[in-house]
């Protein structure tokens, strides 16, 4: 069933909300025993809220866009009362006292708040392997000796294998919305930087974060995306832009949208089988195309969003010392004696890594060298993309350059090899621009992804010209 | 780039990180190739290029001066176990 079918079945009373949703947890826990998707099950929150809808629907004063569909939370985006981590153990036994905006906004459509999801500590990963210390990590649906692929790969895992209607909320700063949605075969959307409240979300990084939904299909994307898009003045970067229904572009034709193959995403660096099934499915559309080169993004934007990303992380990370919230330990010695203690105890050992390497670039004698520059060269990379898209609607390359690798194969990388795996997607992320990834089909056993890139404020143009692979 | 012993420590202690002897070792050559790599941000002339502090551009919104409603202080000390008569309670500042 389609999950708008499964909302129009709840408001005509036709579904229990409650039984439903007892079924959904009871398959979560079976899933997360097996799987690891999830860091907490908000089982009496999720029941209580079923019963609340129930009542309403009874009394025939229920409705919302979201009406209740299960929504699962990566961890780092908080609930009101469920323990709320990042996926660290520096924030192990924060319960907070207010929902964010994305989920006070589901919640205010309708949505049952089913649990939070399994991720990187705090993003720092594109595996999903470098979990908080004690952390379990997650496995990738299709094989258990693979990774989901990060850093939101709890949401991309439980997406791809629940058997019920549900939506996550997901969030990427380099490219971890669409990564795990490649490796778990599941859509995913990342939206342009500020049109989503990142109010109550854990930075990674201010100026690249961005929450967007993952789920099985597009259409339950856009959905979600109407739910959550739009100004919210508790975040003063978020953007005051005009009011779409996403949902309505699956009704427009894609073939009329103007596209572009980027060339350096093809050639060396990508699994052929990649760039073999991506070049076939468009074919088999009929869907033409030009090939464009981007040599900026491709040459510098690793480069480039590390030093941000990382600079912007270690300052968002100054404030866990273990004295307001979270881990806390023995009070002993002076002030940086003990928050030492507690940031050396409780961060994990990538944690550890982006904060070292971003308090490098932003100390004096090596701001200018490392942090601005990178500042600039990402003014850059922007017009890089501004140009290509003032010829072209959509920007097409593998999400990926490689299908799931196993856990092993990740263990061979260096840092810098592992930071190089997300050359497709910090390009896109660095200059904020809307993305979605979807599956176009399987290789060996494994999902294959290919992902599209818009200009800004333009999703509707991604929904739109993905449907056609959806049919 | 000379990253260095003194160097990772030095950021370490800025960072308020304790390394441990292992970590040291680890992070050294780690953090010597990833600098190494970016360097290569070198190469861009970037001198008439203006900063990208935000991706889009962010417009300043201000609110009324009033007070709004804001955290209680019951909600504000819900999440710490070093609390006395209302207070957090810090480790000692001299």
């Amino acid at each position: 069933m389609r999950t708008l079918e499964f909302i129009e079945q709840v408001k005509k009373g036709k579904i229990s909300v409650e039984e439903n949703t007892k079924k959904v947890l009871e398959e979560a826990e079976k899933i997360n025993s097996e799987y690891f998707y999830f860091n907490s099950i908000s089982k009496e929150l999720a029941i209580q809220q079923a019963r609340e809808i129930d009542k309403k629907i009874k009394a025939g004063k229920a409705k919302g866009m979201l009406l209740g569909l299960p929504v699962s939370v990566k961890d780092c985006i908080v609930v009101k009362n469920v323990e709320s981590t990042a996926g660290s153990k520096i924030l192990k036994g924060y319960f907070p006292t207010f929902n964010s905006t994305v989920v006070q906004r589901c919640i205010d459509e309708g949505a049952v708040i089913i649990g939070k999801t399994a991720q990187d500590e705090f993003g720092f990963g594109s595996f999903s392997i470098n979990v908080g210390v004690g952390f379990k990590t997650p496995l990738n649906p299709f094989d258990k000796k693979r990774v989901t692929g990060g850093s939101s790969g709890g949401s991309g895992g439980y997406s791809q294998k629940t058997k019920f209607n549900q939506i996550s909320l997901a969030e990427s700063t380099g490219g971890s919305i669409v990564c795990p949605a490649a490796f778990c075969g599941v859509a995913g959307l990342c939206p342009t930087y500020g049109l989503v409240s990142r109010w109550g979300m854990m930075d990674y990084a201010n100026s690249l974060d961005k929450i967007g939904p993952m789920a099985k299909t597009v259409e339950d994307c856009a959905l979600m995306l109407n739910v959550i898009a739009g100004r919210d003045e508790k975040d003063s970067t978020s953007v005051d832009s005009k009011k779409e229904d996403y949902l309505s572009y699956l009704k427009k034709d894609g073939k009329k949208l103007k596209v572009a193959l980027i060339k350096e995403t093809f050639g060396e660096g990508t699994d052929e089988v990649i760039s073999k099934k991506i070049k076939d499915r468009l074919v088999s559309l009929n869907i033409s195309y030009d090939e464009i080169e981007l040599p900026l993004n491709y040459k510098y934007s690793i480069a480039a969003y590390y030093l941000m990303s990382t600079t912007e992380a270690s300052t968002n990370l100054a404030k866990y010392c273990g004295m307001r919230y979270g881990a806390h330990e023995k009070l002993e010695g002076g002030f940086n004696e003990y928050f030492s203690k507690v940031r050396s105890l409780n961060f994990g050992q990538e944690a550890k890594r982006r904060i070292i390497l971003g308090t490098f670039a932003r100390m004096s004698g090596f701001r200018d060298a490392y942090y601005m520059r990178a500042v600039k060269v990402r003014t850059k990379l922007i017009e890089e993309y501004k140009k290509a898209f003032s010829k072209y609607d959509i920007l097409i390359c593998p999400t990926m350059p490689i299908l799931a690798p196993t856990f092993d194969e990740t263990k061979k990388l260096t840092p810098l090899q592992n930071y190089i795996i997300d050359i497709m997607t910090v390009g896109p992320n660095l200059a904020g621009l809307p993305h979605l990834s979807i599956n176009i089909g399987m290789e060996k056993g494994l999902p294959v992804a290919m992902m599209m890139i818009s200009d800004h404020f333009q999703e509707g143009k991604l929904i739109q010209f993905s449907k056609e692979f959806e049919k | 780039m000379d990253v260095n012993r003194d160097l990772v420590l030095k950021v370490a202690e800025n960072a308020r990180l304790k390394l441990s002897e292992e970590e040291v070792k680890r992070f050294i050559p780690q953090i010597k190739e990833i600098l190494e790599n970016f360097s290569k941000l070198d190469e861009i002339d970037i001198k008439n290029t203006k900063p990208s502090f935000q991706p889009v551009e962010i417009k300043n919104h201000v609110r009324e001066d009033k007070t709004g409603k804001c955290l209680s202080q019951e909600d504000a000390l819900k999440n710490t176990i070093h609390k006395k008569d209302g207070y957090f309670k810090g480790p000692r500042a001299v």
